[in-house]
């Protein structure tokens, strides 16, 4: 479990994150979202410890992750797998190179065994045999996929998904969300998932945090989320003209 | 460079130098940016050389234009200066615009598209894993070149003098071979290293700390060659205070 507890952050006067706090639980999927400068992917980087936050604390099992050492960090981010906005695979590797990564640098398992995890990671995401193509010849969809299988290399306990859907069609999106989901659930991974994307949050939102202005205004799963009277949250999740007509049916 | 971006440029090169994870994988990344930096830049370092040394041959020629100097002294003096400045500055120049830039805009793009964060995140110190085999193949690779480079560029004066008829042969390598000094080689190899350090160093700092897009990415490839410049010049001007 993930614990997020009173998180502060600021750039120079514009203060992004005021009092975030949440619980982000094992085998399902939690989705943080709010729209555009709302503070989410700030949220995931205080999480993650690519930015430090002026006040609050972040609890891996409740291990207190926000003030620990570069090397103590170490061992908790062996742990944590994450997948970017832009995927972020290595340009200068193939697929194959991409994936056994994680597993050259903290593992001493001979080849054949990482070979064969490679295969395995390839195969969750439905790419067998695309080991020796390079980044740059794939697609948005396949990148996304190489990411997941490349997080999920080390058997991570918490995986983080930077807007997952961004940039990819609607068929390919709930192909990407559907994998997270069964990923969390198959191996009970802490998922947490950064969008702003309705299909995702209709679709896999066990638990959803909201944020507005840099505060959390609500937080409820996708069932309770077309009930609720906030304004700011209906104003977000029913913006479109398709959106207000189908919450109608709900 | 301020005092602000010298202080980060300090503490990026402390993070640079932590202990390496696995030891073979960086080992692997030191032979591939060896290979990058020295084998790849030889074609280009030998051509100017070449051509340093012949030009130069033919000015200390056109200058010394008396009954009272000896004919060696161009041999003397074109080996000396291709030794002790040319050969190390002008290389180091050079290679300041080519890997420079190379490593400047790399890094910087590694930035930009998050694939440093996606190292950091797997818990790899991402300054020592792409910087410091960088920075260990300067180290050792200019000063390889350097020593080619006053190789070619002796020999390069020895063409260009003795085919146009500036300076016969025998005077020539009668020159190169009076009065050698070996220490300056030392000097020429400890300003190597020095350039070695900044020409990767200083391009990395920059690249790693680029934010926006291909644009600043563009912006720092450039400051980081006009920085190296400047840096380069002025320990030229240090390392020959202090040695000589």
């Amino acid at each position: 479990m993930i614990e997020v507890q009173n998180i502060h952050k600021s750039f120079g006067a514009n203060k992004v994150l005021q009092g975030i706090t949440g619980k982000f639980k094992p085998g399902v999927t939690n989705l943080i979202i709010g729209g555009s400068g709302s503070g989410k992917t700030t949220l995931l980087k205080c999480m993650i410890g690519l930015h430090k936050p002026e006040e609050g604390n972040v609890l891996y099992d409740g291990r207190e992750f926000t003030n620990m050492s570069f090397e103590e960090r170490i061992e908790i981010r062996k742990e944590i797998g994450m997948l970017f906005q832009g995927s972020a695979l290595f340009d200068s590797m193939t697929v194959e190179e991409n994936i056994m990564f994680p597993l050259n640098m903290f593992t001493d398992q001979p080849r054949a065994e990482k070979l064969e995890r490679v295969n395995f990671c390839l195969e969750r995401v439905n790419l067998e045999g695309k080991n020796k193509l390079f980044p740059a010849e794939l697609s948005g969809g396949m990148k996304k996929r190489v990411g997941i299988a490349r997080a999920i290399a080390m058997n991570p306990k918490y995986l983080f998904v930077d807007e997952p859907n961004s940039g990819l069609d609607p068929k390919t999106s709930i192909v990407i969300d559907e994998l997270i989901k069964e990923l969390t659930e198959e191996y009970n991974t802490t998922t947490i998932v950064v969008t702003h994307d309705m299909n995702s949050v209709m679709g896999i939102g066990d638990y959803i945090l909201f944020l507005h202005q840099g505060k959390k205004f609500w937080e409820g799963s996708n069932k309770e989320i077309a009930h609720t009277d906030i304004e700011e949250l209906n104003d977000f999740v029913f913006a479109s003209r398709f959106m207000k007509a189908a919450k109608k049916n709900f | 460079m301020n005092f602000t971006n010298f202080g980060k440029y300090i503490l990026l090169l402390k993070a640079v130098f932590r202990r390496p994870e696995k030891f073979s994988i960086y080992m692997k990344a030191i032979f591939q940016q060896m290979n990058f930096i020295g084998v790849g830049s030889l074609g280009l370092i030998s051509i100017i050389s070449t051509f340093i040394g012949a030009v130069m041959t033919l000015q200390i020629a056109f200058q010394l234009v008396s009954d009272f100097i000896p004919r060696t002294i161009i041999g003397s003096v074109t080996r000396d200066s291709s030794i002790l400045e040319l050969s190390p500055t002008i290389s180091a120049i050079v290679l300041a615009g080519k890997i420079g830039s190379a490593i400047s805009s790399e890094i910087g793009t590694m930035r930009v598209t998050e694939q440093i964060d996606a190292l950091e995140i797997m818990g790899i110190n991402s300054p020592g894993y792409l910087i410091l085999p960088k920075i260990l193949a300067g180290i050792t690779m200019v000063p390889v070149l350097v020593i080619f480079a006053m190789m070619l560029s002796i020999i390069g004066g020895f063409f260009g003098g003795t085919l146009s008829g500036a300076i016969s042969a025998a005077d020539y390598i009668q020159g190169i071979t009076t009065d050698f000094n070996p220490y300056t080689i030392v000097v020429a190899l400890v300003k190597a290293f020095v350039f070695g350090f900044i020409i990767t160093s200083v391009p990395a700092y920059e690249g790693f700390y680029v934010q926006g897009g291909a644009l600043e990415v563009a912006q720092a490839s450039t400051r980081a060659v006009v920085v190296s410049c400047i840096s380069i010049l002025a320990c030229d001007y240090i390392v020959t205070q202090l040695l000589l």
